[in-house]
């Protein structure tokens, strides 16, 4: 499914000091029986969020709400990009932790690493991961902590982070991510174009191993 | 050229223009979670399934493992509707339950013979990477590429680094694959194979049985890792042969002979080595909520004072904290409430049998509030009845269950309930996994079965 395209834009930050957020964290096992892209929002971070038990089905609005939580507090209430530590995303392969994020809000997530699966389907997705070193990621909490409404300026075609300072951070981009944000993909479609390739491929993998094949039954 | 190498190579249909591999991927195992909104996305665009024949798909996530195996939970329900809906339209093999091949998708791929050495394999689990113990390539993908693979067959991919993990030496009795994997875990971090494949080598991983090497490459992922990997040998083709998909008469010989070359060339190279020595392993388990955060059995609970102030001793306190847990209580000392034997890492008949071995003629503990087993498979939970293990496991006050996977994820009606500990064979100690505010310790099947009757974790050995 194509992303809308993504150029400039500024935003406030969440900071979620804590290393190895796994996915079961970002969205509980309950929520995943739904058979919907949609619908997880509500539930982004839902136990550290809320401080009863949540349920499918359930009104999130009536919840009680972790103050301690930091997206419950009013300073970040308006948070679009997320702040956190390495490896951001591990554990199971679940991509509804990447629509939660997004139907949530935030068009960005800066640590200075990701989980594989978490970052292949973030890029699918079209959610924005920005890789810094672990002394610039430490100054930026530094710098969340110290000023209210701390916003970072993202700018996608330059790859750039600018900080309220007017620091700039440059970060790496993979071509199609890149290319994904500032206009949109159908990647299907394109390795679409391609499908004599792929059958000749498999004529050929069927004659050198075609015991490789069975057809399930 | 390593064995990632040889199987990236055999797989490569192309370069794409934009600097990917187009990779083709020859099984496509699918179960109910993660494949309703791929289907959905390939109806919204007008898609076709590329080849419904490359894909097998399970009903294992959110079943019922109780006896009548009745649903009640209406997401659920739907949720597996979906599943029929679609592999119907699309002439996808499905085993529902109450087929007799029916069980844990990483159990019910290698049982079947519908994974085999030699072939890139995906499924919308991270878990998949156990499927590399038959020597093939196989990873876990989003709900986006299982998308791309029903309707290409094919995965753009960037190639990962090449590592090796080399375990010499015999393990001692009463410790096998998961202490090792956990110990590896623990030295190598959550993170320490992000961007790698694993390829496990050395005498002790030649002396595992397949259900020991499936545990060891299943916990790759909790390493970070993409895949995990063993060469094959005599307990591959072993294993392989007999299976209902596995090739017979000729198309066997001819398999076997390619199958042998599935292993790394003398001088191979390694981004990076790994090096442990099997002999002095003693059993593992967690103390925390991630599996790195791992000791042995007669160490004590970790003290965050003795780590520098900064992320890691918040990070460590945070995890004693929701665990429960005092700094400098022995391992030992902590009381299980609940036991759960299952999972795709530990559901395997060698795992029933270790199990049942420390189990036979003993007692679950009083303290014990709920001990359970749930068999990978159906097959795996015919032959443990055969055995007579089921009977030892009942005996011992055991609950013995049908196939799913269950207390792993909590997604169908097996859960901890909130401050509850759990003695649990699975791969994941995240903070809810096993269900809200729920506790949980991995370990072997062997130290799950001691906990069980002695009340509280002990080291197996004792038992044996």
């Amino acid at each position: 499914m194509p992303a809308s395209a993504v150029t400039r834009f500024s935003a406030c930050v969440a900071p979620l000091d804590r290393p190895n957020v796994d996915t079961d964290a970002i969205v509980p096992k309950q929520y995943l029986k739904s058979i919907r892209r949609t619908g997880f929002g509500a539930v982004l971070f839902d136990e550290w969020r809320y401080l009863d038990a949540g349920e499918p089905g359930d009104d999130h609005g009536k919840r009680r709400q972790n103050p301690d939580f930091v997206l419950n507090q009013s300073r970040y209430r308006n948070a679009r990009i997320l702040l956190t530590r390495e490896n951001f995303g591990c554990g199971s392969s679940r991509e509804h932790a990447v629509w939660a994020l997004q139907e949530y809000g935030f068009r960005a997530v800066v640590a200075p690493s990701f989980a594989d699966i978490f970052a292949t389907n973030a890029d699918n997705n079209g959610l924005l991961l920005i890789r810094l070193e672990v002394a610039v990621v430490e100054s930026l909490f530094a710098g969340v902590q110290a000023q209210q409404g701390y916003s970072l300026t993202v700018d996608v075609s330059q790859q750039r982070l600018v900080d309220p300072a007017g620091h700039e951070h440059s970060f790496a981009l993979d071509a199609v991510v890149r290319r994904r944000l500032l206009h949109g993909l159908d990647r299907i479609g394109e390795i679409l174009r391609h499908r004599e390739v792929i059958r000749a491929y498999e004529q050929r993998r069927s004659v050198q191993v075609p015991w490789l094949f069975p057809d399930a039954t | 050229m390593t064995l990632y190498d040889k199987l990236w190579e055999q797989h490569r249909v192309m370069e794409l223009e934009d600097g990917a591999t187009l990779l083709y991927i020859d099984r496509h195992l699918v179960h109910e979670v993660t494949s309703p909104q791929a289907f959905e996305g390939l109806r919204l665009a007008g898609r076709k399934i590329w080849r419904a024949g490359r894909i097998l798909a399970v009903e294992d996530h959110i079943v019922p493992t109780t006896a009548d195996r009745e649903m009640h939970d209406p997401a659920a329900i739907e949720q597996i509707q979906a599943l029929r809906d679609n592999c119907a339209q699309a002439d996808i093999a499905l085993y529902r339950l109450g087929d007799a091949r029916q069980g844990i998708v990483h159990v019910t791929g290698p049982e079947q013979g519908a994974c085999l050495p030699g072939m890139s394999i995906v499924c919308g689990d991270s878990h998949t990477s156990t499927n590399g113990a038959l020597g093939a390539l196989a990873f876990g993908i989003g709900t986006s590429e299982v998308e791309c693979v029903l309707a290409t067959q094919c995965l753009p991919m960037h190639k990962a680094q090449n590592m090796r993990v080399q375990v010499e030496g015999n393990f001692g009795p009463g410790v096998g694959a998961k202490d090792l994997a956990l110990a590896l875990i623990g030295r190598m971090g959550t993170a320490g194979g992000t961007g790698h494949v694993i390829e496990y080598a050395g005498s002790a991983v030649r002396g595992l049985d397949m259900e020991g090497r499936m545990t060891l490459c299943n916990m790759s992922i909790e390493s970070g890792a993409r895949a995990g990997m063993v060469a094959v040998d005599d307990v591959t083709v072993d294993y392989v042969r007999g299976r209902p998909l596995a090739p017979t008469g000729a198309a066997w010989e001819a398999a076997v002979d390619a199958w042998r070359q599935l292993v790394p060339d003398p001088g191979a190279h390694f981004a990076r080595e790994f090096c442990m020595d099997a002999r002095t392993l003693a059993p593992q388990l967690t103390w925390g909520t991630n599996p790195e955060m791992v000791v042995s059995i007669h160490d004590r609970v970790p003290d965050p004072a003795e780590l520098p102030q900064g992320p890691q001793r918040t990070h460590m306190q945070h995890a004693l904290e929701y665990m429960g847990l005092a700094p400098g209580t022995p391992m030992q000392e902590l009381r299980p409430d609940k036991v759960f034997i299952g999972s795709c890492t530990n559901a395997r008949i060698a795992d029933l049998r270790a199990a049942a071995q420390v189990v036979q003629g003993r007692r679950v503990a009083a303290n014990i509030r709920q001990a359970m087993v749930v068999p990978g498979s159906v097959p795996v939970r015919l032959q443990a009845e055969q055995e007579g293990l089921a009977q030892l496991f009942v005996d011992a006050g055991f609950e013995w269950r049908e196939p799913g996977c269950s207390m792993c994820l909590g997604m169908n009606p097996d859960r901890l309930q909130p401050g509850e500990r759990c003695a649990s064979t699975s791969n994941r100690n995240f903070e809810g996994r096993q269900g809200r505010g729920g506790r949980t310790h991995l370990l072997s099947p062997a130290m799950a079965a001691a906990a069980a009757v002695a009340g509280h974790f002990v080291d197996v050995r004792e038992f044996l």
